[in-house]
């Protein structure tokens, strides 16, 4: 299939998503189970390597810094940049391809190969609409929140690693508040608004037509994360350019 | 009552099924035989409307489903249950809530009707104490009774079975013969059960349709089998050595 074609079917499948559910109650209960399952089981390792890149990160801005002409609070400011700016959208949204995106594509994919999809279908389930509108609007609406949690992790990550001496907490604290600019948040959430309807549809898609046995499914995942990665950094730099120059 | 007139349906250059009629009776079990590769699978598909025919019509009691309006297919489904290859359960939900999952979604009956009615279904196939278990946690053949239960729950007119004795033992696969018979005659639904079993076919063959390389064969019921006169269902029916000897008792007698 060449990329017109997937381009004609993806779009095929979201008009199909994009439907009016049969029963709201049933679309309510799949959204809180997809929050549950793609929001609060990534909190853990958002927090763990937030943590982990804020203390790297400082540390790096500490010897790139080093400078008598540059006032120390630059170290915690170019921190929170990074993390603010590009690691809590686009660096975490790349992570959560690999761990959300594989997830929904092996989910549908195997319901696919096992004819799940087709019972519902003969049952008159509108199965993109039953299947794939949970995942989406539950990963999009949980996404800021591990955004939020990033931003606040990785700074915390930093502050552990000024405690240990390389340079003084209050200097971090009073450079991670330096200039701040509200707006960069806003930035952030969007993006990673975006980059959270491409994981979710995309792995969606894969799935949805996976055809064969176990090892399509398997195919299926890994052209989620990979499809769903390159499309996050193509959207990273739109957005950047849209929403900051 | 399905009625299939002169289908005819091709997958590009290859003609599947060449001009077939068949009726499908109501309170009967209608089976479709055949070798694989036949076409079995596609005429049951055809039948339900995932493949549309080329030539031909469908007629579910007098209703054309070519000339049907989107809302009426919808209203048909709802008609229909269907028992899959593999059974097709829902593996992210209970038996329970597999059986349920046609009622959340369908009907506008009050929570305690549900119950009863996912009871009664459960009851029905045997699988009450089953109810809580995940589907990986049961056997193939309480897979296949689960997925029964699920196709009857909203009551059908039309119960498709696309090979229910796959993968089972002999002795299990003949419960679920039994078990479809049974709630085919009590609820008097048209039931087309797809096969190359020939314990089935003894068993609950009512009618029986006999599809060779896309064309019908032969037709009539289980007892009438041994008498047929053609050729290629012979090969079919006493394909092994337990229904050769049976032939050679028979001709005896
Ligand atoms: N979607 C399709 N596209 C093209 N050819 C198909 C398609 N589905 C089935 N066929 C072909 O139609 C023929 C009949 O297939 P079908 O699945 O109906 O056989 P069957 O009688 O059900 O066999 P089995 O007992 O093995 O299930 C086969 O030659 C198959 O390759
Ligand atoms: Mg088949």
């Amino acid at each position: 299939m060449n990329l017109f074609e997937h381009v004609g079917r993806y779009s095929r499948l979201m008009a199909g998503v994009f439907t009016k559910p049969q029963r709201w109650g049933i679309l309510w209960k799949q959204y809180k189970a997809e929050i549950e399952k793609q929001g609060l089981q990534s909190i853990l390792i958002t927090v763990i390597i937030s943590i982990f890149i804020g203390s790297a990160i400082t540390m790096q801005m500490v010897l790139n810094t080093e400078n008598p002409m540059l006032p120390k609070y630059v170290t915690g400011l170019t921190t929170r940049e990074t993390l603010l700016l590009e690691f809590s959208s686009t660096i975490l949204c790349l992570i959560l391809a690999g761990k959300v995106g594989s997830n929904i594509a092996s989910e549908i994919g195997t319901m696919r190969i096992t004819e799940q999809i087709d019972a519902l279908k003969i049952m008159g389930v509108n199965a993109e609409n039953y299947l794939i509108l949970p995942k989406i609007l539950g990963f999009v609406s949980i996404v800021p929140v591990l955004v939020i949690f990033s931003m606040f992790f990785g700074l915390l990550g930093g502050y552990i690693i000024a405690t240990t001496g390389v340079i003084s907490p209050s200097q971090y604290v009073m450079g991670i508040q330096y200039a701040f600019n509200p707006y960069y948040v806003t930035y952030s959430i969007i993006k990673s608004l975006f980059f959270a309807f491409i994981i979710a549809s995309i792995s969606s898609y894969y799935g949805y037509y996976a055809y064969g046995g176990a090892l399509e499914v398997g195919k299926a995942s890994t052209n989620a994360v990979v499809k769903s990665s390159i499309f996050i950094l193509l959207f990273n730099v739109i957005l950047t350019d849209l929403l900051l120059v | 009552m399905i009625e299939v007139r002169n289908v005819t349906k091709s997958f590009g250059d290859l003609t599947v099924l060449h001009n077939i009629s068949a009726l499908f009776e109501a309170g009967k079990t209608n089976l479709i035989i055949g070798q694989s590769g036949s076409g079995k699978t596609v005429l049951m598909k055809s039948v339900i409307g995932i493949h549309q025919v080329d030539e031909g019509q469908i007629l579910y009691d007098g209703r054309d489903i070519a000339k049907m309006t989107k809302k009426e297919v919808a209203i048909l489904r709802r008609e229909v249950g269907m028992l899959f290859q593999g059974s097709a359960l829902f593996d992210s939900m209970t038996v329970e809530e597999n059986v349920r999952f046609p009622l959340e979604m369908f009907s506008d009956k009050s929570k305690e009707e549900w119950d009863e009615r996912v009871n009664f279904c459960l009851n029905r196939v045997g699988l009450s104490h089953a109810a809580k278990l995940f589907p990986s946690e049961i056997s193939g053949g309480m897979q296949k009774r689960a997925a029964i239960a699920r196709a009857i729950v909203l009551e059908p007119t039309y119960l498709f079975c696309d090979e229910p004795n796959s993968g089972l033992d002999p002795k299990t696969s003949l419960t679920i013969d039994q078990l479809i018979h049974e709630i085919t005659v009590e609820n008097n639904i048209t039931t087309i059960v797809n096969t190359h079993d020939m314990n089935s076919v003894m068993e609950i063959g009512d009618k029986v349709i006999f599809i060779h390389k896309g064309y019908k064969g032969w037709e009539g019921d289980k007892d009438s089998i041994f008498e047929s006169g053609n050729q290629d269902l012979e090969d079919l029916v006493f394909a092994s050595n337990l229904y050769k000897k049976v032939k050679k008792y028979h001709n005896l007698k």
